[in-house]
């Protein structure tokens, strides 16, 4: 069977199988479907996080930006894992004791508030659209490019699909779909690091392939790479080429922006137990570091690859994958001294022997270095396949989540808790159901039609989750003194500061982004980590000239503080 | 939730109290670790520590703990929470039935 055959087949398979699960699994009422009853068992919250959390981004784009990067690429892998240890310790035990649906929930009921409540509903609404977009645009590139259909109809059928999970089953036909998703992207990603693990370093494990020598020499990998690196005039891969504060302020901002996403949140209101969300939380980065690990062994593997490959080569003799990728842009060569040899080189490289300048030749696309590598390495049709099925798993299973959030802001927090308080549980689930089916046709049409911020959705998402919602539950948790004048001045500073500078860098005058004009020398992706702290300084100096919060909020701390008596989350009683 | 009785309430607010501090210094201890190797090993000093090997590997040190071992480190601190906070919960009885 030929590639687009074994694609199809996959592919199908992996949708019936979604389906299935999400007709055996319909929520039937808002408690099913906004937090799948609360019964759902660690590890399993576990594995539907992990899928819950790793996108398209994370499946096709990380294994290449590392690639290139190298050590810098670093800020992912430690930002995007460690972000679960500050979710684990400081927020997902006493979310789940609060016990309510959404995190406008907690926010708007701790701090007493509805203009608090209303300013995360706008937060967590933008950032979960922005993130959306990026998913169904991911499906839609796999679909045109394994399956030769275009990009709007790949982005319809993955509308369809999700429509049918998430808005027939909610957080219950998520969840379980989620777990399946998981299998079906780890396997997807395993598969082909193992395979080329054994061929380059004779170790299936990839983790341990990366750091052995070469098959049959006594070279280690790294020290090949970092040779081949000095010798074509890229900088080393192994080094820092980035100043510190630049990579500091960048890991903090993801680490803290992913403690704050919403759709991560909610994912700890379906445990049983507060000691269940705390165990889920290990178990999700546990089979989260399954492929965050393997990243890196993939980067170096498809970079040595790549170089052995192409550099210096003829043209002429380079093999089908290399035309076939060329023609979708995602390999682009342009032989400009004319000698039909690909100087693939970095900055500054000069002829050994004529000293003189070389320019580099080739440029290469970071997701090529995941979809590609099975045909790079040579490996079955069927492995090919597979990653296709992978990565679609990865970017549906993050869309139903985030859909999830778009449609629980609406029906739960703006109507049941705002607008309408009297709305019925029937009323309140439709309400639920239509927001997130028309979640699905905009994010669908953001997804066709990107406009000009959806490539910048990194550094929005995790700035904004950054510098809002992490600060403003961390203190409603861990300050009994923090007031709602507090916590709303410092989350609107510290969403103004961060949306302004990166609106400012990207779209008003990105001209101007470079690093001399950055304040502290800190991009737009790490600017996150400013506005936290500078929500965190307004806040604390803002609750200072207004009393204590009244006394029921101080008992509803204290009760968010202990495991006991920790129920079902539950819809409260309207008065 | 049950509401506790107001002669219990005294004894359950000193236990509360001494429940938080307990969970705090343990956040604290985790939380300094998790800031040793990711920001310390991984960017601050990764330039040193990449005159170093890990053992019998081609790993240098900064290298691996900014690729690989600061997310092996992070897995353990949550087991270890999970560990110590259900000490503390059955410690001060807070546990759940």
């Amino acid at each position: 069977m030929d590639v687009q055959a074994w694609t199809t087949l996959i592919v199908g398979l992996t949708f019936a199988l979604y389906i299935g699960i999400a007709i055996r699994t319909r929520a039937g009422s808002t408690g099913e479907f906004y937090v799948a009853g609360g019964g759902v068992p660690p590890m399993a919250n576990g594995m539907a996080t992990a899928a819950d959390w790793m996108s398209a981004a994370s499946f096709i784009s990380m294994a290449g930006i590392i690639s290139f990067r190298g050590l810098d690429a670093s800020i992912y892998l430690m930002g995007w894992t460690g972000g679960y240890v500050l979710l684990a310790l400081l927020l997902a035990p006493y979310l789940r004791k609060f016990g309510r649906f959404t995190v406008p929930d907690f926010v708007g009921d701790r701090y007493d508030s509805s203009a608090a409540r209303l300013v995360a509903v706008v937060a967590a609404l933008f950032v979960s659209f922005t993130y959306v977009a990026g998913q169904m645009r991911g499906v839609g590139l796999v679909f045109s490019r394994f399956l030769g259909v275009d990009v709007e109809t790949g982005v319809m059928i993955g509308m369809v699909v999700v429509f049918v999970y998430a808005v027939l089953g909610g957080m219950k036909g998520i969840t379980y779909t989620q777990v399946a998703q998981y299998c079906v992207l780890i396997f997807a990603y395993l598969v082909p690091a193992i395979f080329i693990s054994l061929y380059v370093a004779g170790h299936a494990v990839p983790q341990v392939g990366l750091g052995s020598t070469i098959s049959g020499t006594s070279t280690f990998l790294l020290d090949r790479l970092d040779g081949l690196h000095a010798d074509l005039g890229f900088p080393l891969y192994t080094e820092r080429n980035l100043p510190r504060i630049e990579l500091f302020a960048a890991t903090l901002a993801l680490m803290v922006g992913t403690a704050g996403l919403p759709h991560v949140i909610i994912r700890f209101y379906t445990v049983p137990r507060v000691r269940d969300a705390r165990l889920s939380a290990g178990w999700a980065l546990v089979f989260i570091a399954i492929l965050y690990t393997t990243a890196p062994a993939i980067a170096v593997f498809a970079r040595t690859n790549l170089l052995n490959t192409v550099a210096g080569k003829p043209y002429a003799d380079m093999p089908e994958w290399f035309k076939k990728w060329e023609s979708t842009k995602l390999i682009q060569f342009d032989d400009k001294n004319g000698d039909g040899l690909i100087q693939y080189v970095g900055p500054g490289y000069t002829d050994p022997e004529t000293g003189l300048a070389v320019a580099n030749e080739l440029k290469v696309d970071n997701d090529i270095m995941v979809l590609a590598n099975p045909e790079i390495a040579d490996l079955p049709n069927w492995v090919i396949g597979l990653v296709a099925a992978g990565g679609l798993a990865a970017a549906l299973s993050t869309a139903a989540g985030l859909l999830l959030v778009i449609s629980t802001s609406i029906s739960h927090d703006l109507l049941k808790r705002t607008f309408m308080p009297r709305i019925t549980e029937r009323g309140e689930l439709w309400a639920a159901r239509g927001a997130a089916a028309v979640g699905v046709v905009v994010a669908g049409w953001l997804g066709i039609d990107p406009p000009g911020f959806v490539s910048e959705v990194v550094a929005f998402a995790f700035g904004l989750a950054a510098a809002s919602f992490f600060p403003v539950i961390l203190m409603g948790i861990f300050s009994r003194r923090m007031n709602r004048e507090g916590a709303i001045s410092g989350m609107v500073s510290g969403l103004l500061f961060t949306a302004g500078y990166i609106a400012w860098f990207k779209f008003i005058h990105p001209e101007l982004a470079l690093r001399e004009n950055y304040l502290f020398g800190i991009s737009p992706i790490g600017i996150g980590s400013v506005g936290m702290a500078l929500n965190f300084a307004v806040a604390l100096l803002v609750s200072r000239f207004f009393p204590p919060p009244p006394a029921h909020i101080q008992a509803l701390v204290s009760s968010v503080r202990t495991p006991r008596g920790a129920g079902e989350a539950h819809e409260i009683s309207v008065p | 939730m049950p509401e506790p009785t107001p002669s219990a309430s005294a004894d359950e607010a000193a236990r509360l109290a001494a429940y938080w501090r307990a969970n705090v210094r343990a956040l604290a201890v985790l939380l300094s670790i998790w800031f040793a190797v990711s920001f310390g090993c991984g960017i601050l000093f990764v330039d040193q520590l990449n005159a170093y090997r890990l053992p019998g590997t081609g790993f240098k040190l900064g290298f691996w703990f900014a690729q690989q071992g600061a997310i092996y480190v992070f897995i353990v601190l949550i087991f270890a929470y999970v560990v110590v906070m259900n000490r503390l919960d059955k410690k001060y009885g807070f546990d759940e039935q």
